[in-house]
């Protein structure tokens, strides 16, 4: 259980280092995107000037405020309120975000399924778990909006955070098979019986 | 007594910010209790975050957190209380559009189809409007929930069946809270609707689901399937953000109309640990705001 300071981007041999219950605090760029951005870029065949080579996607959609574009907001978006949306959705993007995009870190709440497991071990990637809900917290740990790409999807665009002491966050899937959602799943299905017992359930 | 629909507008706005930065206290009493039974380290240090990000945003005055949700108003109208119907829906609906865009903050709100948002908080049948009487208080009561989507991305609803009795709907609402796993941002509040027809037994699980910690259903054996429901769930082990532990659920709230001889329908609603909510109750002169 290993606390690791990263700067973005991160070669593969560096996330493999990575594993279940470490904790990471993340420095640097962090890329933002979810649902209609992940769509536009996988189904609809959209395409984005960012290089996303090594770098850290988060599941967010942020509260942004429109201001004139300065050096504390180069992309004239000031960022009000970033959280972290449930990764679940997302699930079938993981692949062409590893395999097209480069990306090595998945950020979000609730986990990935069984492929995206597969997908870190084979191409070399974690999944960090940050506190859902937990947006107050999280936006102090944003420096600022360094671009925006894919903007008329906003809020759902992709967004370039500058960031600084992101975390810690949980290593929950690492590249080498552990998956702490998949335990505590098997755990609670385990206790499933007990828990319908305790309930006077007959069948 | 007539309240003007300038003053609902109003309402309507300052409640949905409100409900957005400011944690109602039963739910931070509900976090103090689970932090202090709970047993698993990262458990411990997942609640002792979610406990964090409240102070930050009291402190910082930012939302508690990134989804604005699907706003939903609960009118009351209350004993001599005078509104005209149609104006008071269309100055609830200006007030959410005015507190997306004077705070501001994201509009959540999307066509079903197009998927395109207007930017506001409202669309078609958006912002949630139910409106009610009672005659225990005077005035006009509103009460703001802005539910956030991790959590209602898991709502189901079963139409079971009578030979297979309450053990159906036992083992329901324990097979959901599994399913659901750490989608819906644990700690939950999982509101179980129980008989109804089907449209009114999944209105009951919402309403299960956002009533506030420590209240119990009116019903008396629905209370007592609460308290049995509550300990099953946190047997399971789910734990907070589903990373493991004992807190997986505040409570486990139960709701109830009565149904056809035929039927037994159950539904699962789950609010997540930022159960956010506020009120209002308007009358004559007064403006008294609330949880």
């Amino acid at each position: 259980m290993a606390h690791h300071e990263i700067t973005m981007p991160i070669t593969e041999h560096e996330v493999r280092a990575l594993a279940v219950d470490d904790t990471v605090t993340l420095h640097g760029a962090l890329f933002g995107l979810r649902d209609a951005t992940q769509i536009a870029l996988f189904d609809h065949g959209r395409t984005t000037r960012f290089d996303l080579t090594g770098h850290a996607v988060i599941h967010t959609a942020p509260n942004v405020k429109k201001v004139v574009p300065s050096p504390a907001h180069p992309a004239g978006y000031e960022p009000l309120c970033v959280g972290t949306t449930t990764s679940a959705r997302m699930e079938r993007f993981t692949r062409p975000l590893m395999e097209r995009c480069g990306v090595r870190i998945i950020i979000g709440k609730g986990g990935l399924a069984a492929d995206s497991a597969a997908a870190f071990r084979e191409r070399g990637g974690v999944y960090l778990a940050i506190v859902g809900g937990a947006a107050a917290l999280e936006t102090t740990w944003v420096e600022a909006i360094e671009d925006v790409d894919l903007d008329d999807l906003n809020p759902e665009s992709l967004w370039k955070f500058r960031v600084r002491d992101f975390g810690p966050l949980r290593v929950a899937m690492d590249s080498r098979g552990g998956n702490l959602y998949a335990k505590v799943d098997a755990d609670a299905r385990g206790n499933r019986a007990a828990a319908l017992a305790a309930l006077g359930v007959k069948r | 007594m007539r309240i003007a629909p300038e003053r609902i507008e109003e309402a309507a706005k300052e409640l949905y910010v409100r409900a957005l930065r400011d944690l109602p206290p039963d739910i931070k009493r509900g976090f103090d209790a689970l932090a202090a039974r709970e047993t698993g380290a990262t458990a411990k240090a997942v609640l002792g975050t979610m406990i964090q990000n409240i102070a930050v945003a009291e402190r910082t005055g930012n939302l508690l957190c990134q989804d604005t949700g699907i706003p939903i108003y609960n009118v009351t109208i209350g004993r001599d209380a005078e509104v005209d119907g149609v104006a008071l829906k269309a100055a609830i609906r200006r007030g959410c559009e005015r507190s997306t865009k004077e705070t501001p903050f994201r509009s959540s709100i999307v066509h079903p189809l197009t998927r395109a948002n207007e930017h506001t908080s409202c669309g078609i049948g958006i912002p949630v409007i139910h409106i009610d009487f009672t005659d225990t208080f005077a005035g006009l009561r509103i009460e703001m929930i802005p539910k956030g989507s991790g959590s209602e991305n898991n709502s189901w609803l079963r139409m079971a069946i009578p030979a297979e009795g309450v053990d159906a709907i036992k083992t329901f609402v324990v097979d959901c809270v599994l399913g659901a796993g750490g989608k819906t941002c644990p700690p939950t509040i999982v509101g179980v609707g129980i008989g109804g027809s089907a449209d009114v037994c999944v209105h009951l699980a919402k309403v299960a689901a956002t009533r506030a910690l420590g209240t119990h259903c009116a019903d008396p054996d629905g209370a007592e399937l609460e308290g049995l429901l509550t300990n099953a769930v946190n047997m399971l082990g789910v734990g907070p953000q589903g990373l493991g532990g004992d807190a997986t659920a505040f409570a486990v709230h139960v709701e109830l109309a009565a149904t056809h001889i035929t039927m037994n329908p159950v539904a699962v609603n789950m609010q997540c640990h930022s159960a956010r909510r506020s009120s209002v109750v308007l009358t004559a002169d007064g403006v008294e705001y609330g949880y």
